[in-house]
């Protein structure tokens, strides 16, 4: 077993210890968690409808976009995986509802708790989501009543979603955010597993039925990926939750086990790579007409916009990578579908995806921090001064090391990357062969490589 | 357990609705007006109108919910008011005269920022009202602003007050201030040929002694303040050069006589001598303060005193005149 496989096969399971899984079985910490985000969620809906309609100076833009969304990509995504899923408010209005209790199972369901339809599992919807806050990101990263109508629209639509369909079926399929976790979470050194000698028959939980089945809708026993584990951590609190565990593990465990990856899953990856390099184009780069662009939502310009955005994230993107699949085929003389290799690709470019995505919000984030510290003291632009922060001047952080620490990530993300072009090629034939069936693709997440530092860097 | 967990959400909640609100109602200044500036697509000042009474100081408390404004009073001398987004102002006005008061962004904030103006009402004594001011010029003389004026006779080159005022202390005069302000310079010239025609002056000569007419009606000091200005109310859509191609008309069709009211066009170009020297100072001063009606050349009459317009005009000769360096 070489060095890599050990790295791979590395595995900590916390919940050994009796302390951790006595905090993790009890409901009252995550619960107690999610109703302070509930609370800071309000806060968020408040300030976006009644206060100041500046974004810099209004707590919902810089909460939800400065403080929220950086934080979720520099820290809670790389290092927890969906953490964030398992705290979310979104959801716990409808699951209030749909269940009946908060903390203590009983009382009375309610809703028709269908199957979500065949048809619209998958990604799919969350791509589309993502995209959609995408067209409208300028708009509604500058605008705190678009914020505050997004996030309404967000808790409208999962207490819909509970009332008519099972269990979470809204954070699974269609919360945007989701998908974009869900998709990078498997990159995070942190997992919720069966015992590792239960089989993907064992029948962990007794009944399918949340508070006795997971509400993600996922078989615990069968548990493999991060993607659509929301670490809810409900198998653990089950009668047979002994036999899950929660693992620290290396941040390529999960990469560098073959897994199958479906056309929407590469879509998403693709799409999200695609929106990485539009954001930073729009939100770093010195292009006014692309700023207005994306910014005067239903002008011509804006149409316009939002064509590029599209094409590029889920037309480009894709027919390049289909192209670079398609010579990696040849030059592999790869007996496996077309089809196959360009999803297994798609999967092998997730690292670049999130280190890009860490990158963009390394400039984004701390060039606009400094607007949090008046927004704490001020959070609806009226004028308060509640912890005297309010006249704090706005100043760029790390000016001189983001350059470099975005280089080092896109660097890593690239090495990453590549890395796991060449575990796909492995099945194939000879070295050579290989080496040869690596190189398109690898040569793809050059030029994503090199398009994102000129974005960034100039 | 549960009962505890409901109503902890509950309280969260409600304390997340009811602080913010309660901070609200308490910090409220009825005393003070919260003055919002935004762009007129945005919604204007709000409120557009404030009310006061007279020796009775109003506080303000400005802010901007979109881009950088300007407040200022019309015709006073209080001072500017410079209103950030998300942030506060504040400044205290009193009015010792009745009457209503005409306040203005004075940033240029959008292609609408002209049309950023409110008002305040006064109430007090009507003996203490504001004294009506003069009819303008142009309104005595009748001018049509809107016939198209340029001139036929130009000069070979810039005439120059210097020169003319050379010449002038060689010669009788008898200009007058209301009738130089009365005429356009191409008239004064055809004028001036015919009272000097015994001193046998060349064309040029008398466009010189124009300059010099002009450069009369008021000194350096003056036509700094119009230079002033037209820098901050004017060069937007004039251009520095007052040629009409300010950053706010460049989208925009050049003007044509012969088409004017149906849309907003470019201004006029005052670097083409035609229409400076076709121009009397009373249909500029009259043009500054009705505005050009349909061409978006916005009304200052309300904006700035007689004197500031009689500057402003002064200051626009200089596109076409050396009016400035007299010995």
């Amino acid at each position: 077993m070489g060095a890599m496989e050990k790295s791979a096969n590395f595995r900590y399971e916390l919940t050994q210890h009796a302390w951790v899984r006595r905090l993790l079985t009890s409901r009252w910490p995550q619960f107690a968690l999610r109703a302070v985000t509930l609370a800071g969620f309000v806060l968020v809906l408040l300030t976006g409808f009644m206060g100041s309609p500046i974004g810099s100076r209004n707590f919902a833009v810089m909460f939800v976009w400065i403080a929220w969304w950086s934080a979720l990509k520099l820290l809670m995504l790389p290092f927890g995986g969906r953490a964030w899923c398992s705290i979310c408010p979104i959801p716990m209005p409808g699951e209030w509802l749909q269940q009946g209790w908060l903390v203590k199972p009983g009382g009375k369901k309610f809703g028709l708790g269908l199957r979500w339809p065949r048809q619209l599992r998958g990604t799919w919807l969350q791509s589309a989501g993502f995209a959609a806050i995408g067209l409208f990101s300028a708009w509604t990263l500058t605008t705190p009543i678009v914020t505050a109508w997004i996030f309404a629209g967000l808790i409208i639509v999962a207490v819909a979603v509970s009332v008519v369909f099972e269990q979470r079926s809204f954070c699974r399929y269609l919360c945007p955010m989701g998908g974009f976790i869900g998709l990078y979470s498997g990159l995070a050194p942190l997992e919720l597993r069966p015992q590792p000698h239960l089989t993907t028959e064992a029948k962990i939980l007794a009944a399918k039925e949340w508070p006795r089945g997971c509400p993600w809708i996922n078989n615990p026993a069968a548990l493999k990926s991060n993607a659509n584990c929301g670490l809810c951590l409900e198998c653990l609190r089950t009668e047979t939750g002994s036999q899950m565990q929660l693992n620290v593990r290396s941040f390529d465990a999960e990469l560098s086990q073959p897994s199958s990856f479906r056309l929407d899953e590469a879509f998403l990856s693709l799409g999200l790579l695609g929106s990485v390099m539009i954001y930073t184009a729009i939100f770093q780069g010195p292009w006014g007409v692309i700023k207005n662009a994306a910014l005067n939502v239903g002008t011509l310009a804006w149409w316009g916009f939002a064509g590029i955005f599209l094409l590029t994230s889920f037309g480009l993107l894709p027919a390049t990578l289909a192209g670079a699949t398609w010579l990696a085929r040849t030059f592999g003389q790869a007996a496996q579908p077309l089809r196959l290799m360009f999803t297994r690709y798609s999967r092998a470019l997730l690292p670049l995806g999130l280190l890009s995505w860490i990158a963009f919000t390394i400039s984004f984030a701390f060039g606009k921090m400094a607007y949090l510290w008046p927004v704490v003291s001020d959070p609806f632009g009226w004028g308060w001064n509640l912890f005297g922060t309010a006249g704090m001047e706005w100043q760029p952080y790390l000016v001189n090391a983001t350059p470099v620490i975005e280089v080092l990530l896109l660097a890593a993300g690239l090495i990453w990357s590549g890395k796991s072009v060449l575990d796909t090629t492995e099945q194939l034939g000879t070295a050579s062969q290989r080496r040869w069936s690596a190189l398109p693709v690898i040569l793809f997440a050059l030029a994503i490589t090199v398009i994102m530092l000129w974005l960034l860097i100039g | 357990m549960e009962k505890l967990a409901k109503a902890l959400v509950i309280i969260l909640v409600l304390l997340a609705i009811a602080v913010p609100l309660l901070g609200k109602v308490l910090t409220v200044q009825p005393e003070v007006v919260e003055l919002h500036a935004r762009m007129p697509e945005n919604g204007d000042w709000y409120p557009a109108v404030i009310h006061g009474q007279v020796n009775q100081p109003i506080k303000l408390r400005l802010t901007s919910d979109d881009v950088v404004h300007g407040f200022a009073v019309a015709q006073s001398s209080l001072p500017e008011v410079e209103i950030f987004p998300g942030k506060y102002a504040e400044t205290e006005l009193i009015f010792d005269q009745p009457g209503e008061y005409t306040f203005y962004c004075t940033r240029w904030c959008g292609a609408n920022h002209w049309r950023m103006r409110g008002t305040i009402i006064i109430e007090g004594p009507e003996s203490a009202a504001r004294p009506t001011s003069e009819q303008p010029l142009f309104l005595k003389l009748n001018l049509d602003l809107d016939e198209p004026h340029l001139a036929k006779n130009l000069p070979s080159s810039r005439p120059d007050a210097a020169r003319g005022a050379e010449l002038a202390a060689q010669l009788p005069s008898d200009l007058d201030r209301e009738k130089t302000w009365s005429v356009s310079p191409e008239t004064l010239w055809q004028d001036l040929s015919t009272v000097y025609q015994a001193a046998e002056l060349d064309d040029q000569q008398v466009w010189d002694m124009v300059a010099w007419a002009l450069s009369l009606q008021g000194g350096q000091d003056r036509l700094a303040q119009g230079k002033a200005l037209y820098t901050q109310n004017c060069l937007a859509c004039h251009g520095e050069s007052g040629q009409g191609d300010g950053v706010m008309v460049r989208g925009l069709p050049t003007m044509d006589y012969s088409m004017l009211g149906g849309e907003a066009v470019r201004p006029p170009d005052f670097s083409d001598p035609a229409v400076l020297l076709g121009a009397s100072p009373a249909l500029l001063e009259g043009k500054i303060i009705r505005g050009g009606m349909g061409t978006g050349m916005p009304y200052w009459g309300e904006i700035f005193t007689s004197e500031q317009i009689q500057d402003l005009v002064l200051y626009l000769y200089t596109f076409q005149m050396d009016i400035a360096n007299i010995p």
